[in-house]
């Protein structure tokens, strides 16, 4: 978890919650809705993905409502992170929260189709393999790195009460 | 280079002594507040899987406003959920019925200058009023901020907003926050910490100070402060609270953006439909028949508002032709304009208003909805 490598998908600017879980879809599993995720930017996306890909995206990527259905079925996708110039902030949290790697790089845009890419998340560096080329990020604390390498902050919750009985963590 | 009030107190909370803007750190939460919808019946489950208890019960409060008077059984089931949930979780400061989730807090006495506060509903921000750092986060952070006491998060930027000079009569903080909204639009401060200050800030009673923090939201801040001062001491002291640690921004800390305006030239402004940043001066709106008008909600049915719509109405009765709702926001609200100075009597009496006091009135908008022609809300948005 601590370094994430992945064949990149780019998208743009404002992709909202509604194209990455389509309204009509709200209904279904956590992992059904992953078989639709982003159709609302790419038709044909979900059939695209290999497990371990990276979406790389422009500014205020999760805009829009605030749908926890959205990080997760992406994560349910098999995406390995996503990057992006800057994300909405409740995306954001919600994204940490559910276990999804979500970085953000002022540089993303630099980032081509179907480039691969490094992301040290501790270090604070994405590396352009295909590129060469070096970015910087915001490392995470130790806090967050619990919370994604855990699987999301239930899992981790889960995971510390179980260790040390029920005493608070 | 100094800090601002955010860093401060986001420094304070996570044991260092300065942290630096786009940083994620890990926070002690100095008190957190749930409601009815969004709190207990949505953590509950989970809580009870871990079989823990709350980090700290004391700091901790539930509030019951969003269904409150239950409309239906399944309003009146989550309500007894919520109560139950907070007695056997041994939260003592849960408040039914006392109005809205905001505001009783802060009359309570549960918000001090210096905190690290968050609150599980969106105007959150409200409690920055009173110098503290105040946030809102959803169910999922609020079940880690019970189970633990801490959180993360990432140190904003800041907006420095200044209103010099003097308000005129009749010019109130919500015209002040609807012609700032004009000028950022609804994002303009997305992310960012929003600090208020100025001539005309500093003189706002206390009620009229929380509008500015409330409606924060409506530009997209993560936070909406105020540095503290004597207004916010003397409201304390009649509450007999004593203990908190004022925070003020350093003279040199660092602000992305810095925005002025004359208090002095402002006249009454007017959201027209569908967006808070859609503003202009009433004078220059074109004249139009109002079926309903309503005074309510945590930003706009505090006692001071109810003074001034009870100063309007002195003297006057409302159209036949219109109706008149009031939804003041909490119940010490109503026990004051009561018992001051008759603000109550011109309001409720001469007008008589359909009348109500939940914050139901905005998540379920039962309340507030108009079918026919023009409707007014003194409210805090207009979506």
């Amino acid at each position: 978890m601590k370094v994430i490598r992945g064949r990149v998908w780019v998208f743009g600017d404002n992709i909202d919650t509604d194209m990455i879980t389509p309204g009509q879809y709200l209904k279904l599993t956590p992992e059904e809705t992953a078989r639709h995720v982003l159709e609302g930017a790419d038709p044909y996306f979900p059939s695209k993905i290999r497990p371990g890909d990276i979406i790389v995206a422009g500014r205020n990527f999760g805009c829009g409502s605030s749908r926890e259905s959205a990080p997760t079925s992406i994560k349910q996708a098999g995406i390995g992170s996503v990057v992006a110039v800057f994300f909405a902030r409740i995306f954001f949290r919600n994204a940490i929260n559910v276990g999804l790697p979500v970085v953000e790089c002022p540089d993303a845009k630099k980032i081509q189709q179907g480039d691969v890419i490094e992301i040290d998340l501790v270090k604070g560096v994405i590396h352009n393999i295909s590129l060469h080329e070096t970015y910087k990020i915001t490392s995470y604390p130790k806090i967050v790195m619990e919370i994604l390498e855990n699987g999301g902050l239930v899992k981790l919750l889960e995971r510390k009460l179980g260790v040390e009985g029920r005493k608070n963590v | 280079m100094g800090l601002t009030l955010a860093q401060k107190i986001i420094a304070r909370a996570s044991h260092r002594k300065r942290v630096e803007v786009g940083e994620i750190v890990e926070v002690d939460v100095d008190f957190a507040m749930m409601q009815d919808s969004g709190g207990p019946r949505r953590i509950g489950a989970t809580m009870e899987k871990l079989g823990v208890q709350i980090w700290d019960p004391d700091k901790v409060t539930i509030i019951s406003d969003h269904f409150v008077a239950a409309s239906d059984t399944t309003e009146a089931s989550i309500l007894k959920y919520t109560r139950e949930w907070a007695k056997k979780y041994r939260v003592t400061k849960y408040h039914e019925r006392e109005g809205i989730c905001h505001i009783v807090p802060v009359e309570k006495g549960y918000i001090r200058p210096g905190m690290l506060y968050v609150g599980g509903d969106s105007h959150s921000t409200t409690a920055g009023a009173l110098g503290c750092f105040a946030i809102s986060m959803g169910s999922t952070d609020m079940l880690g901020i019970m189970v633990t006491g801490k959180t993360w998060l990432k140190v904003p930027e800041s907006i420095k907003i200044i209103w010099n000079g003097k308000l005129t009569r009749g010019v109130m903080a919500k015209d002040m926050m609807l012609k700032t909204i004009q000028k950022t639009r609804i994002d303009g401060a997305t992310y960012k910490s929003v600090e208020f200050t100025g001539e005309a800030v500093d003189k706002l009673p206390m009620d009229e100070r929380l509008v500015l923090s409330n409606m924060a939201i409506e530009m997209g801040a993560k936070a909406g402060m105020i540095e503290p001062n004597d207004v916010v001491y003397a409201y304390l002291e009649e509450r007999n609270i004593t203990e908190y640690e004022a925070v003020f921004s350093d003279p040199d800390a660092e602000y992305c953006e810095v925005l002025e305006f004359d208090a002095s030239s402002l006249s009454p402004m007017v959201a027209l439909p569908h967006s808070p940043d859609n503003v202009q001066p009433i004078k220059e709106t074109e004249p139009l028949s109002i079926d309903q008008a309503y005074i309510g909600a945590c930003t706009g049915a505090k006692y001071y508002d109810l003074k001034m719509a009870a100063e309007v109405l002195k003297g006057r009765k409302v159209s036949s032709r219109t109706r008149l709702l009031v939804a003041p926001a909490s119940s010490e609200i109503i026990r004051r304009a009561s018992r001051d100075d008759g603000s109550w009597r011109t309001l409720h009496f001469v007008n008589q208003p359909e009348f109500s006091w939940t914050n139901g009135t905005r998540s379920r908008s039962d309340f507030s909805f108009a079918c026919d022609g023009g409707s007014i809300r003194y409210n805090r948005e207009n979506y």
